[in-house]
């Protein structure tokens, strides 16, 4: 209890509110842009035939490969430490995630559905919109849950490097060796990254289509690479 | 902007090394511990759906975790130097081979239960003689993908004082005044590790599992 007290002190001394904000924005703005590109991008390479797909194929590979942790620290070596650098370093990470959930639900929707809507005498301007999209709303959730846990974990990271945000509060723990700052940082960390996941996960509920909703909820447990 | 300067990695070279293999070991160390302890759970709540849902859960909301933040917890409970690493690493990489270790022990033929009971052979001989033995594939699988990544997440062990590659990254290059060299070369010899690992395990794969070759895996 007394590690509690202290860590809730060592919060606050350590401007606690103000690193919870500016984690919530090095998160919030990146996965907003990422969210965004990975959708076009998404329907784009599930639209665009073998090129589509060796895209989405490279994209994977890469982003499983590659560690955020390396590629912030690129971003930054190539520019400068600082919020925006870390926006665009957290943003391209996002992408991903987005664009080969979102082009595998794409690809994925059933068929019968899309053939009765051409039959209805849909556009493919109107199939995308009103079938092939909200049938894949599963998918483009569990691409922006897997961005956003990515993304405010990846910005702890940014922080840590100076950019603002828990991460700072964090290394102020490791490099005084105080438990308290310690948690000060990683808990709110924590709670961020779990209330991302929660929120997505209400918000998917809400949309997804009434036929859909039994279907269970996707999987997630890839992506993770720092 | 600054210039790649192949005169550091020269001059660097032995530090590159041993980095590289405090890297490995690193790795090599969180996956025997996340091995020993995700395949004996999933042995445990194979057949119970309830136990299944559980630690699936667990491990999700383990897997949710920021990685900076896991490690920092673990560091208030047991210090700091490669212990905190490895046993952080081990809880990311135990989600992903409970789930795959689950589906291969699902994927094991009825008829096979069947038959094994059949031929009069105990719950613990049906385990060791038909379900892990069937189960391979998922678990290789499950391995081979926790390894990468494992590789790609090592590389913050640095902030805990763990070693590994993160010293290029971090020691040598972000706190140097962002010097790019030893950045890239961190984040190369990184992915280099990791699909090595990949080529490597897929070979084993390859060899102990004979009877799926056919089918092209």
């Amino acid at each position: 209890m007394n590690l509690l007290a202290d860590t809730w002190n060592a919060f606050q001394a350590n401007d606690g509110w103000e690193r919870v904000i500016e984690h919530v924005k090095l998160s919030l703005v990146p996965l907003a842009i990422a969210g965004a590109i990975g959708l076009l991008l998404g329907i784009a390479c599930a639209k665009s035939g073998p090129v589509g797909g060796f895209l989405v194929s490279t994209t994977g590979i890469a982003g499983r490969l590659i560690p955020t942790f390396a590629a912030m620290a690129l971003v930054m070596a190539l520019s400068s430490i600082g919020f925006w650098p870390a926006v665009v370093g957290l943003t391209l990470l996002g992408i991903p995630p987005v664009l080969l959930n979102v082009a595998a639900g794409i690809r994925l929707a059933d068929q019968g559905a899309i053939e009765a809507a051409r039959g209805m005498g849909y556009t493919g301007t109107q199939v995308l919109g009103r079938v092939e999209l909200p049938l894949a709303v599963p998918f483009v959730f569990t691409g922006l849950r897997t961005a956003a846990v990515m993304i405010v974990s990846t910005a702890a990271l940014a922080g840590a490097i100076g950019a603002g945000g828990l991460g700072i509060t964090i290394i102020a723990g490791f490099s005084n060796n105080q438990d308290d700052v310690l948690l000060a940082g990683a808990i709110p960390v924590t709670l961020l990254a779990l209330a991302a996941e929660g929120i997505l996960v209400a918000v998917q509920r809400l949309i997804t289509p009434t036929g859909l909703r039994r279907s269970r909820r996707q999987a997630r447990l890839t992506g993770r690479n720092a | 902007m600054a210039d790649f300067r192949w005169d550091w990695i020269d001059r660097h070279s032995d530090d590159i090394a041993s980095a590289t293999v405090e890297h490995l070991k690193l790795v090599g160390m969180s996956m025997a511990l996340a091995v020993a302890v995700a395949i004996p759970i999933a042995v445990l709540v194979r057949r119970r759906p309830s136990a299944i849902a559980v630690a699936t859960g667990g491990a999700t909301i383990l897997y949710t975790i920021p990685s900076l933040a896991l490690f920092a917890i673990l560091v208030s409970i047991v210090g700091i130097g490669p212990t905190p690493a490895v046993i952080g690493l081990a809880a990311y990489a135990v989600g992903v081979l409970l789930r795959n270790t689950l589906t291969g022990l699902r994927e094991v033929p009825a008829a096979a239960l069947e038959a094994a009971r059949g031929m009069g052979m105990t719950g613990r001989q049906m385990l060791f003689r038909v379900e892990l033995p069937l189960a391979v594939p998922g678990i290789l699988t499950g391995i081979r993908l926790a390894t990468i990544e494992t590789v790609a997440i090592a590389t913050i062990a640095v902030f805990v004082a763990g070693g590994g590659l993160g010293e290029l990254i971090f020691t040598d290059g972000i706190q140097r005044d962002l010097f790019l060299t030893p950045i890239v070369a961190g984040a190369a010899v990184a992915i280099l590790l990791a699909l090595m690992l990949d080529v490597l395990l897929l070979g084993v794969q390859w060899l102990i599992t004979p009877w799926r070759r056919k089918a092209g895996t």
